[in-house]
């Protein structure tokens, strides 16, 4: 558990706010491959660790295209070509009565494509993590805020680094293995 | 001075609550409190009643829907009106989840998680009515459209198909819109875990959530987008369910008017449902720090304002009825208010008119003992309007030759006792193995209650 590879430093704090501050101070030490933890939102974090928006509203929108459009495609195929019933003269493809189905269907696939975007990207499910071998991190889910400098970032250097992220007067500082 | 005595002293969150305290305290709930006799009573009983029901189940997949009283000329009854029932309930929930996120109500973050779970509940026991009411419910698929052998498609022009889509995808969202919004709260749980087994239980629900800041970005970005299309669906789904009714053309049925009138009826039973389930809850597991009666008093107004909608639309079916001066729409009106079944009509206004007026006094809204009776009034209440709207409707139509009375069986009555006992088994369940409230949307709340970001009691803005 303790043998592998260091992946990272990681700092706690008892605040959001010492988190929120300590990312802007790590990112002005020019740090940029780093990961803050949290058990709530905290505004304004997502952006200083990651500069690169979200693409979720793209995937439900592309997902609302295609369960609505398909649903309503797949109406009219039915209806109006595989199947065509001629009820009193009445048009094959009626289309103000197709919208109901194809609206529950935008708002079916629109969710379904989020959920899956949130996961994919957010590469979950992975049950476990080098993280989770951190006594402290328990609290991640509960009530403290973590910083973790990752290794890969070209500015680290684990004495340096180390000294770096005591300044900001965490509660721990602990190294993370793989 | 005036508006000084106007705020509301009571806060959203005790004070003095924090991320840690609400994190103990809610996960304590769900991972170290011992089981009360309470708790085990009510599970036992709604148990009995979920095995009626599965009983009932089995009994009328042999016997077939004659077990139930409806026949020519009500060939819908209970069953329809249990149907119309919880899915209406159902709709609270979503409302709760949607709507007042995206209306920034941040007192909604002790609730939301609850009233979800009474959502996805609710409508599940409200699907299982139309599927067996289908006569031979194994063909029940013959509603998908799907290549088959018979080269049949489903007639997409008819507003039981159209429910049909609506009932599948209201089911799926929610559920999906509750598991998601539940990992951080599950990882919680996790951490906190006594046993590793209870670690692994939940660890596995959690899928492995971290609390990543570019993961709450995404979370946060989701639940905004699903929450405005959760108004969307609340709004069309339950007008579905009312299309079922307006596309027929029996009098009492066929009316514009059904749409908008179902939806404020599917509110004000979810309303008056996600406080029968919230004031026993707060009791039973001493939740007053966060249920606050400011909680209560909110959605008792909201109880309120829904009911009002409703009232508005039971006038206007009787003016509309009269005024038009259609025989058969006078006809069916005078039968409903004074015929064989007035008592039914007599009994909605009675609990969903007259009595919900309690609720104009603050006195009463702060009393939870009374808002709670009210809102089984209403729960009621709402039940009898659904079968005055089916049966009141059907048994006396056009042709007096065609004319028949209803008369509920024994199974007509034990499926609605016992999918009252399958909502409350799943609920009790609920309570006791998923975190009953949202613990990170609290931890948020207390953040911002901290800061003076949301008004506090007591303090002026």
């Amino acid at each position: 558990m303790n043998g592998g590879r260091v992946l990272g430093l990681l700092a706690e704090f008892a605040q959001g706010d010492q988190l929120r501050d300590g990312a802007q101070r790590a990112r002005g030490q020019g740090y940029t491959v780093m990961e803050a933890y949290s058990p709530m939102p905290v505004e304004g974090l997502a952006e200083l660790v990651h500069t690169r928006g979200t693409r979720i509203p793209l995937w439900m929108l592309l997902g609302a295209i295609g369960g609505g459009g398909f649903t309503y495609w797949l109406e009219w195929y039915s209806a109006a070509l595989d199947y065509p019933i001629n009820v009193g003269g009445r048009p094959l493809f009626s289309w103000p009565a197709f919208i109901p189905p194809a609206l529950e269907m935008t708002i079916l696939w629109a969710v379904l494509a989020g959920v899956a975007a949130l996961l994919l990207g957010s590469r979950l499910p992975m049950l476990h993590h080098p993280l989770f071998d951190i006594r402290a991190f328990e609290r991640a889910s509960s009530d403290r805020f973590f910083l973790l400098l990752r290794a890969e970032d070209p500015q680290f250097d684990l004495q340096r680094t180390h000294a770096f992220l005591a300044a900001l007067s965490p509660l721990t500082v602990s190294e993370v293995r793989e | 001075m005036s508006a000084v005595a106007r705020h509301d002293p009571t806060p959203m969150i005790a004070p003095g609550e924090d991320a840690t305290s609400i994190s103990t305290r809610i996960s304590h709930i769900t991972l170290q409190r011992p089981f009360g006799w309470m708790w085990l009573g009510g599970l036992a009983v709604a148990a009995l009643l979920a095995m009626l029901l599965t009983v009932g189940i089995c009994w009328l997949l042999y016997a077939g829907v004659g077990i139930w009283g409806l026949n020519i000329p009500v060939a819908w009854s209970f069953a329809i009106a249990n149907y119309v029932w919880w899915i209406a309930i159902g709709m609270g929930g979503t409302f709760i989840s949607g709507a007042m996120y995206i209306a920034r109500q941040p007192w909604r973050n002790s609730i939301n998680r609850f009233a979800e779970a009474m959502t996805v509940f609710a409508v599940s026991v409200s699907g299982i009515f139309p599927i067996l009411h289908l006569g031979r419910p194994w063909f029940f698929y013959w509603l998908f459209p799907y290549p088959d052998m018979m080269n049949l498609w489903p007639q997409w022009r008819s507003s039981l198909e159209w429910d049909f889509w609506a009932i599948l995808a209201y089911l799926i969202v929610s559920i999906a819109w509750w598991y998601v919004g539940m990992l951080p709260d599950l990882a919680t749980l996790r951490d906190r875990a006594p046993t590793i087994v209870r670690a692994r239980f939940y660890g596995l629900l959690a899928l492995g959530w971290r609390g990543e800041a570019r993961h709450w970005m995404r979370f946060e970005k989701l639940n905004l987008i699903t929450a405005a299309l959760a108004v969307v669906l609340v709004f069309s789904v339950h007008s579905m369910v009312a299309l079922d009714f307006s596309e027929g053309l029996v009098p009492g049925w066929h009316e514009t008017i059904f749409p908008p009138f179902f939806v404020a009826g599917a509110l004000f039973s979810g309303f008056a449902m996600v406080l029968t389930l919230a004031i026993p809850l707060r009791k039973g597991f001493h939740l007053h720090a966060y249920l606050t009666d400011r909680h209560i008093e909110n959605i008792a107004k909201l109880m309120l304002t829904a009911g009002l909608f409703v009232d508005y639309s039971y006038f206007s079916e009787i003016f509309t009825a009269f005024f038009s001066m259609d025989r058969y729409d006078v006809a069916m009106t005078w039968h409903r208010i004074f015929g064989a079944y007035a008592w039914v009509f007599w009994g909605t206004i009675l609990f969903n008119v007259v009595q919900i007026q309690l609720l104009w006094f603050r006195r009463v809204r702060r009393n939870a003992a009374a808002v709670f009776a009210i809102a089984v009034g209403v729960l009621i209440g709402m039940w009898l309007e659904r079968f005055l709207l089916v049966v009141t409707s059907l048994y006396e139509d056009f042709m007096p030759s065609a004319w028949g009375m209803f008369w509920p069986t024994f199974w007509d009555l034990a499926f609605l006792a016992g999918s009252i006992g399958l909502f409350y088994f799943m609920f009790l369940l609920f309570v006791r193995l998923l975190p009953v409230l949202s613990m990170f949307e609290l931890r948020k709340l207390a953040h911002q209650s901290g800061r003076g970001a949301v008004r506090r009691g007591g303090e002026l803005p």
